[in-house]
């Protein structure tokens, strides 16, 4: 096998070479030397993007099972591997990110045996850790598959619905968490995002975000690995997509209204710019697009709806852990080059993955195995989706 | 019966023998540039500030429900009966959740050092429980900090207050404050002034308002499972259903012809 140095390959290549770098300068230099991170500002992008939004981004998994296997809806069963394994190496990641952002990295374990229930971070860490492990468990069929393991195959078919339900049940819990770790700041988060309602947020964007994210990948591998997109399967989680955002809009508008800071949201200031731009993202933008139905019935359109979704919550995220705490805190903060090189890598090493794992496991039901075959089937499917498209 | 402070502003000749009797107890360098940093840091527990010769002392506030314990996921930090909040550096992962939920920006970290501790007044626990007072108390020279129980010198303070109301804003804080706090504190100038904020602070304890979240996982986990499989249930049998029709139908079909 030949091995051919193309433009990506050299872009991940000098991420992970950064990566690698700043990785060693925070373990032999400290905390300090490696993130702009200070007394006043303990939390930076490893918590605010690694953490809330890995664990955000991983949520295709428990909607997606969840729709497949408790509502029985089968025709997105064809996009249930791709996305458990996006959530599997998501949450992995998150562990990663973890590990490094801890000011004593090898006291991870502490949390199993020093138990505080009082402390939602407690509970996050619980979940993660469960979460991690049901899917593990969800995904370990494609690999038993690979190798011919019938027997364990077997034992974890007949486990998989009581193993679905205990995922999206740890995953509401640790997905509203997130929201819940800041209900004990509320004289330090902004108005804006300071919210009893915060877990209920955190939960349903998280959904709106698995959506989006599950029509992202699906559109992105089609063309990576040159597979039929399913756009029918497709249309329909837009549509559900729709209903989420709007519900959401209305949930966070009349709180804003309710709580009085409404007006608060047309005065110019730091905080107002990124409020607006996390609201233009990931709700007005996205629902006046999808709500043109021609724009709904698209594979474009849909696609930059996805992204859109997105873009917005991670701008959610961001303005929650890091813009909402600045005036509080009384600076900015902007990170260092090593958090910058430290998260690039994280996310450089969930594609590579990503990417080996399609390559070599039967991922994607259609290319199992028999490529000409696959091939075969791909041509069918595209057929069946275009003919779908022109009615 | 939990043992308190009670700093008075107005006794406060800014003197700094707190600042070096702290840092004596807890073994922290102290020089004329510690001295002069006006914050709070991992070498610098308790400070006393100045603006324009008027004084405020800071450290700890020791809450008597406090948030840095309420969200320690491995309960390295703790409230001790005696009226202390305590660590224990042995247990702490380096989170920093302490650090983020105090409203008081009081614990601080040790950025500087590869295996960092979370650093903050810890009330002399040894010297309490042994019925001695703190350090810094025994170390100021006109009495503006005092140590005794939380509930004399909060019987105390309001009758300084009405002694001499000329003298002082006719607040305690640390009375109610979040829920209370085992430091408390009496100031001749707004405490805006100093940063602290007594309106803008809620009266209820914090760890009360991730608390009402939390303790309801434990009744969501068993009623989310159940709706969950009622909905596989509900699904799966009109699936079943169907098919037993469908299958019924061809069979009639069959038969009639």
């Amino acid at each position: 096998m030949k091995f051919k140095l193309t433009f990506w390959k050299f872009v991940f290549a000098v991420i992970m070479a950064l990566g690698t770098y700043a990785l060693f300068v925070r373990f032999t230099q400290g905390l300090g030397a490696s993130t702009n991170l200070t007394d006043q500002f303990p939390w930076g992008i490893w918590i605010g993007f690694d953490v809330l939004c890995g664990v955000m981004l991983a949520a295709g998994g428990f909607t997606l099972t969840a729709a497949v296997h408790i509502f029985n809806i089968k025709r997105l069963h064809a996009i249930v591997r791709p996305t458990v394994l996006t959530a599997f190496l998501g949450y992995a990641l998150v562990s990663i990110a973890l590990v490094i952002d801890l000011g004593r990295p090898y006291r991870i374990w502490h949390p199993l045996v020093m138990r505080n229930p009082h402390s939602v971070m407690f509970e996050v860490a619980y979940c993660v850790m469960l979460y991690l492990a049901v899917l593990s468990l969800e995904f370990s069929p494609v690999v038993l598959e690979r190798f011919k393991l019938e027997k364990p195959l077997k034992y974890i078919k007949a486990a998989l619905i009581p193993l679905v339900i205990l995922g999206v049940i740890l995953s509401t819990l640790h997905q509203s968490s997130l929201g819940t770790l800041y209900l004990i700041m509320p004289t330090k988060l902004h108005p804006f995002w300071y919210s009893p309602l915060l877990p209920v947020y955190f939960f349903i964007s998280a959904i709106a975000v698995g959506l989006a994210m599950t029509i992202f990948e699906s559109s992105i591998s089609s063309k990576v690995f040159g597979r039929a997109l399913e756009l029918p399967i497709l249309r329909e989680l837009g549509r559900v997509m729709m209903v989420v955002l709007g519900v959401y809009g209305i949930l966070r508008f009349e709180d804003l209204f309710h709580r009085g800071v409404l007006k608060l949201t047309l005065v110019p200031s730091y905080e107002m710019y990124l409020f607006w731009l996390e609201i233009a993202l990931a709700l007005v933008l996205p629902l006046v697009l999808l709500c043109i139905r021609k724009v709904r019935m698209s594979a474009g359109g849909l696609y930059l709806s996805a992204v859109l979704v997105v873009l917005g919550f991670i701008t959610n995220r961001l303005n929650v852990s890091i813009t909402g705490m600045e005036t509080s805190a009384g600076q900015h903060y902007i990170p260092k080059w090593t958090e910058y090189s430290i998260t690039a890598a994280i996310v450089a090493v969930g594609f590579a993955l990503f990417g080996l794992a399609v390559k070599y496991l039967p991922i994607f039901e259609d290319t199992e195995h028999a490529p000409e075959e696959a091939n075969a089937k791909a041509i069918a499917a595209a057929a069946t989706a275009m003919s779908h498209a022109g009615k | 019966m939990s043992k308190a402070l009670l700093y008075d502003a107005t006794l406060c000749v800014g003197c700094k023998a707190c600042e070096g009797a702290c840092a004596e107890q807890n073994k922290l360098p102290y020089d004329e540039t510690i001295a002069a940093e006006q914050v709070q840091s991992d070498h610098k527990f308790t400070v006393v500030l100045n603006k324009n010769e008027k004084y405020m002392r800071r450290l700890c506030m020791h809450c008597q429900d406090p948030a840095c314990a309420s969200v320690c996921p491995v309960g390295a930090l703790h409230k001790t009966a005696a009226g202390p909040v305590v660590y224990e550096e042995d247990r702490c992962m380096g989170c920093r959740y302490c650090m983020a939920a105090c409203p008081f920006g009081v614990p601080k970290y040790e950025w500087s050092k590869v295996l960092p501790k979370v650093q903050k007044c810890v009330m002399c626990p040894d010297r309490v429980a042994a019925g001695r007072p703190t350090a810094c108390t025994e170390a100021c020279p006109t009495g503006a900090t005092k140590f005794g129980e939380r509930e004399e010198l909060i019987q105390e303070a309001r009758d300084r207050i009405r002694q001499n109301p000329s003298n002082y804003v006719p607040h305690v804080f640390g009375i109610e404050e979040v829920g209370g706090t085992s430091v408390l504190i009496l100031s001749g100038v707004a405490f805006e002034e100093f940063g602290l904020k007594p309106n803008e602070l809620p009266k209820d304890p914090l760890p009360l308002y991730t608390y009402r979240v939390l303790s309801r996982i434990p009744d969501f986990v068993p009623l989310g499972g159940m709706v969950l499989g009622g909905v596989w249930w509900i699904t799966h049998r009109r699936e079943e259903v169907a098919a037993a029709e469908a299958a019924e139908k061809k069979e009639d079909r069959g038969g009639s012809r």
